[in-house]
């Protein structure tokens, strides 16, 4: 096993950390950093519960090493609110209940984030496939398309 | 005040409405903790070695080479897991299924496992121990199971329920049969019969969050665990036993827990972290990998049906029979059984018999997944009424509305229903305006009932009063959809106070008596009695308060509206008094002031649904699509409307998923072969429409605001409804779910369509 | 393990020459690192080749397009010429899994991974696309057909990567298309996949090349497929020949994702619909 040092700005901060050369991000993240946050649903990239943005893209972090990482910007859903205020995706998520266990929503926040900056008045469709690397096993998805669509109504707004 | 459990007819200021959860801001921002999400100073990292084969003789099991990788901390094995079950067959199971003895009896078969200081040596350790095995014959199709000849799995397996009791073992754990009538004399009545056999495939509750624990026991034998669950008092008693802790001295904390649809009410690996725990004498973490769980924790059965339902031209049902036979993996369950009971209650028979068989094979031992077993009996019932519509030419809608089970009907499986929903959710959907809506070229609609028992059992709630008139609610029922908002609302309705003056916890072993796990929808249910009955209790602690605030007899004062009232003229000068002004002088008063109750729930209503569903089918390469979907469900009274929408959104998609795609594939090797998201294949946003939900609230009778359980219902129908639905598209009975791709295509093809 | 990022490809080459051990090449990892998780490999040295600048770019010049062997999916998806020219390989690579994944996912590590479902990889036959391949000692450019030998195994040596994937400059009156069947709508691996090339001179087919994924142990280029819609405007006979000759060119396994049966009956069928789609993006009628 040989180690790597990391350096890297997490949320807006910039963070260090080693680790060994074979420990995906998504590891790093949970047990080095300390983002319990970023959920793991599969370690194989079909669940989206380790959704991250890599450098702004769109990522599942069990997908990247965190050797990978290295002088690079990630976000994570302990990243979205801005103190107080939270972002109108959470508040959305919350007032349309749109989380039942909520194992899976820092990855949909994360996803829908992604989608929203790229896409501001996405279509039912467009928000279903955009989603669709994210899975959700409690609601049917029915009402996170609806809080998709509230924020994102909301954020044209501003 | 009255711990009388009847409804009364009462007028909510809060019951109904949609608030915020109180959980939300944590799990939005990350912050809440699930299984995997806690850690201990000094924890190591646990991990398990599982059988590569279906069925072997484990010969040898060599773990020296591992015990002595620097880092490694411990290593076990079921010689570390002594039989302390004093005979007790059913627990000794549950200590067999968390570790191999002397057979790995499926594929994912815990043989061993280690504790070591990190993830990578922990890897490695795994590698380093040698098991030698000698393959065993192995059976996964439940048919085969029981055919004489078939591999006989446990030798101490002998059917009960037959007569004469037979003399050699098999894989048919029990025969049970329910019904009344004379099936014989009925089907003699009948003008048209139709028999039919299907088959389920098993599927997965599929919950995003894999089991996950992290285990403390020292040298004194306490312990401490913190785990995933449906159900921690249940996994405390079951751990104290396996493992040889007293009780008390095991504390269980049930984490946030991410999905469990009944997946999450047994123990699989939790012993074993405390056993690998109190070896290294160091807490131990133990998380398991989506093959893992796929492997080897607890799907549903798959199953092989046999139904007959015979009726008069004018619709009138003579006679109904089934047979299931359903494949409960390695050790025996009960899943056959409760498929025989659910199979007809929806219908009010003369004659009626199900009969239901429970099969061992070597496969994941099974557990409950949301309404366990009705899925598939009624993927049978409710194909069959359809066709059976269709042979005496009535709607197919009409034919269940006329034959539908109402107050006083004797239910297939014994008891006399009292107000039920089944009539009710089916009017509502003949009147819904999807039913009416049009439909093109390969779209077709179709429509299914279904029917679950639901649950009440033990359960304990705190609720305590702070001197700022804030209310902390403490329930044992873990929170698996929201609970929390809706007892919240339960406790703020009760003392008059609003809804974000209580915060609602999930206590853990050590705080409350013992709850039963919250399995067969029985949160709201149970814990909203117990919440009622001890926020009644706080009630009248806060009358005593006021009388001696007052200095007037407790008898004169009465509690109305959040408020304490003097009753009568001669006190008619003291203004009411406030919960939060009695609980500030609390400590002059008497001290803390609080409600408790113990309570077993008996009386869980039960719950009907009926669902329309429509689908395209595309007839070259047999996808199905669902484009439409609409629940109708009974919930005796939505305390929270948003949850129990989300209960028959998520239980519907579920089902859709167990129809279409979902299945365990075993190859002939007895080996699973899909034992992962990629190609287990449950529903993603983009296949699936938006879900249609109308709640309707026929209140239970026993429960003191008409809560029934919502849970688990919205899965029974779906698979029936696609499939009849198909039937309608394209002109092919789909028999066999799931009804994927190839299946639809080969029914087209043999149809000749 | 041994994790480098060098910044040329001939370093890459030099370092993967160099390990004894199992050596890997790391772009989008949506393989690598799957393969890693559930302990199928254990790499010796992982060489990520996203630092070299080589690989990261999309160039349009007169012989066509050439694609970094890091550049993602979702690149592809925003460069406006390529999708232009060939819309059915960037379709073909959108295809590859969820939106995270095409964050990271490359068509030449489709290529590299050799899977007999990849679904970019029949849509580069079709379009007669080659790769550019370093090794330490030399350069070579082959056309993408002749890169997987096998499931899971290619004619790369020891030593050699891709850098680059090269789409030739698409001819007049000229259109490719993908189709793929899954059972869910995303995030499954095709059941059949199909790509399809065509050029029409006076409204008829001149030229075709039609690839089917997922039904042979690697992607097939069906001769007799192309020949059945050659010289024709698409009718009803030329598509129902197309169809056939595309099952009979299928040699699948039965597994957990599909049937021989209908793997060789769904291959005639998206064959005829991929068909219709270049037909009428090459301005056929």
């Amino acid at each position: 096993m040989s180690g790597f040092l990391v350096s890297t700005k997490i949320n807006g901060d910039a963070f260090q950390f080693a680790c060994p050369s074979e420990e995906t991000l998504l590891d790093s993240l949970r047990n080095r950093v300390g983002l319990t946050g970023v959920k793991e649903g599969c370690g194989t990239g079909d669940c989206g519960a380790c959704s991250i943005t890599l450098d702004g893209s769109l990522v599942c972090s069990c997908l990247v090493l965190a050797a990978e990482a290295d002088g690079r910007e990630i976000g994570t859903v302990e990243g979205l609110s801005d103190g107080m205020k939270l972002h109108p995706l959470q508040e959305k998520f919350i007032e349309h209940a749109a989380l039942q266990c909520g194992i899976c929503t820092p990855g949909f926040l994360i996803s829908a984030k992604a989608l929203l900056e790229k896409n501001p008045k996405p279509s039912e469709k467009e928000i279903r496939y955009a989603l669709a690397g994210n899975l959700c096993r409690c609601t049917g998805y029915d009402k996170i398309v609806r809080a998709v669509q509230a924020a994102a109504k909301e954020m044209r707004k501003k | 005040m009255s711990h009388d459990t009847s409804y009364t007819k009462q007028k909510f200021k809060l019951i109904g409405s949609r608030v915020n959860r109180p959980d939300g801001i944590d799990k939005v921002t990350g912050r809440a903790r699930y299984g995997a999400d806690a850690s201990a100073p000094g924890q190591l990292v646990g991990k398990v070695l599982r059988s590569p084969h279906a069925h072997a003789l484990i010969k040898k099991i060599d773990t020296t080479k591992a015990e002595k990788l620097p880092g490694v901390k411990a290593v076990i094995t079921s010689a570390d897991m002594p039989d302390l079950t004093g005979g007790n067959r059913s627990m000794l199971d549950i200590l067999e299924n968390c570790m191999a003895r002397g057979r790995a009896l499926y594929d994912g078969h815990a043989v061993a496992a280690v504790a070591a200081v990190d993830e990578q040596t922990a890897r490695q350790a795994l590698k380093l121990i040698k098991v030698t095995y000698k393959r065993l014959p192995h059976v996964t199709d439940v048919d085969k199971a029981m055919l004489p000849g078939a591999p006989v799995i446990h030798d101490w397996v002998f059917t009960s329920g037959v007569d004469p009791k037979p003399e050699k073992a098999s894989n048919v754990v029990q025969r049970n049969q329910f019904g009344h009538g004379d099936v014989e004399a009925g089907f003699a009545e009948a003008d048209v019969i139709v028999e039919k056999t299907f088959k389920t495939e098993q599927t997965h509750q599929g919950y995003i969050e894999p089991h996950a624990c992290l285990a403390t026991v020292g040298p004194d034998g306490h312990g401490d665990l913190w785990v995933t669950t449906q159900g921690h008092f249940h996994f405390r008693q079951v751990c104290a036993a396996l493992i040889g802790m007293d009780v008390a001295k095991l504390k269980v904390t049930s984490s946030e827990i991410g999905g469990g649809f009944g997946g999450k009410t047994h123990v699989w690996m939790e012993p074993v972290a405390l056993v690998l725990a109190r070896e290294a004498n160091r807490p131990v973490k133990l998380v398991m990998s989506r093959e893992e769980v796929f492997k080897a924790t607890g799907p549903t059965s798959s199953t092989s049906v046999d139904v007959k339902i015979g009726a008069k031209k004018n619709g009138t049902i003579t006679a109904a029979a089934a047979e299931l036979r359903y494949q409960g993996g390695a050790f025996p369950g009960i899943w056959g059984m409760l498929g025989a009971m659910t199979s007809f209650a929806c219908y009010d028979l003369k004659n009626v018999q199900s009969v239901g068989y429970d099969v061992i094979c070597n496969r994941p031992k099974v557990a409950a997944y949301r309404a366990p077993s009705a899925p598939m009996a009624a993927f049978g019932i409710e194909s069959t009424m359809d066709l059976v519509a269709e042979e005496i030419g009535m709607d197919p809608v009409k034919f269940r509305i006329k034959n539908a089970a109402k107050e006083g009907t004797q239910a297939s499986y014994g008891p006399v229903y009292g107000p039920i929903g089944i009539g009710p959710t089916l009017k509502a959907a003949q009147n819904h305006p999807h039913m009416k809506a049009k439909l093109r070229k390969n779209q077709g609609r179709g429509m299914a009932c279904g029917f679950w028992f639901n649950f009440g059992g033990q359960t304990c709630t705190d609720l305590n009063i702070g001197v700022d008139g804030t209310v902390s609610l403490a329930v044992g029922t873990v929170d698996v959809g929201g609970s929390r908002a809706s007892l919240g609302l339960i406790a703020a309705e009760e003392l008059g106070i609003e809804y974000e003056q209580v915060k609602v916890h999930i206590a853990d072993t050590a705080s409350l008596g013992h709850n039963d796990t919250t399995e067969g929808s029985r949160g709201t249910f149970s814990s909203g009695m117990a919440t009622i009955f001890a926020a009644r209790d706080a009630k009248d602690e806060l009358c005593q308060r006021a009388a001696k605030m007052w200095d007037i007899p407790v008898s004169a004062v009465a509690w109305k509206e959040g408020k304490a009232v003097a009753k009568g003229k001669r006190h008619n000068n003291l203004a009411p008094l406030t919960l939060k002004e009695i609980a500030a002088k609390s400590p002059n008063t008497g001290g803390p002031i609080a409600g408790h109750n113990e309570v077993v729930a008996d009386g869980a209503g039960v719950s009907f649904a009926s669902h329309i569903c429509d689908v395209e089918v595309d007839p070259e390469t047999g996808a199905t699509k669902v484009i439409r979907y609409t629940v109708v469900q009974d919930a005796g009274k939505a305390i929270h409307p948003d949850y129990v929408e989300g209960q028959f959104q998520g239980g519907a998609a579920q089902g859709i998923g167990w129809a279409l795609n979902e299945e365990y594939i075993y190859g002939d090797d007895g080996l699973l072969q899909n034992a992962g998201f990629l190609d287990y294949r449950i529903p993603v946003c983009s296949d699936l429409p938006f879900i249609d939900t109308e709640i309707l609230e026929i209140p239970n009778p026993n429960h003191p605001y008409g809560i029934r359980g919502v849970g688990e219902t919205s899965i029974v129908p779906p698979l029936a409804a696609i499939g009849n639905a198909v039937s309608n598209a394209v002109g092919v009975r789909m028999t066999h779910v799931p009804m994927s791709p190839p299946r639809i295509l080969k029914a087209l093809d043999e149809a000749g369509v | 393990m041994r994790f480098e990022s060098p910044t040329t490809t001939k370093e890459a080459a030099a370092l993967l020459t160099g390990e004894l051990g199992d050596a890997y090449i790391l772009a989008g990892g949506t393989d690598l690192l799957v393969r890693m998780k559930l302990g199928l490999i254990e790499p010796a040295l992982v060489v990520d080749i996203k630092k070299i600048p080589a690989t990261q770019e999309i160039n349009v010049s007169d012989k066509g397009i050439s694609i970094g062997a890091s550049v993602s999916g979702a690149t592809m998806s925003e460069h406006a010429k390529l999708n232009k020219s060939w819309p059915g390989v960037v379709e073909a690579a959108n295809l590859i899994g969820s939106d995270q994944i095409q964050s990271r996912c490359t068509i030449a590590g489709n290529l590299c991974n050799a899977s007999p479902a990849a679904d970019s990889v029949p849509a580069l036959i079709a379009a007669g696309a080659k790769a550019v391949i370093v090794g330490e000692q030399r350069r070579r450019t082959v056309p993408v057909e002749k890169i997987i030998t096998g499931p899971g195994t290619t004619s790369l040596q020891k030593g050699e990567l891709i850098e680059s994937i090269l789409l030739p400059k698409q001819a007049a009156r000229s259109a490719d298309a993908y189709l793929r069947f899954i059972p869910r709508t995303e995030m499954d691996i095709a059941v059949v996949g199909v790509g399809i090339n065509l050029t029409l001179a006076r409204g008829v087919i001149q030229s075709a090349r039609v690839v089917l994924g997922a039904v042979a142990p690697t992607p097939i280029l069906v001769a007799k497929a192309a020949k059945a819609i050659v010289g024709t405007k698409l009718d009803a006979q030329a598509l129902e020949n197309l169809a056939a000759a595309c099952s009979d060119a299928c040699d699948p396994i039965d597994d957990k994702r599909g049937t021989i049966e209908y793997r060789t009956r769904v291959a005639g069928v998206l064959a005829r619909r991929a068909a219709v789609i270049a037909f009428k993006r090459a301005g056929g009628a």
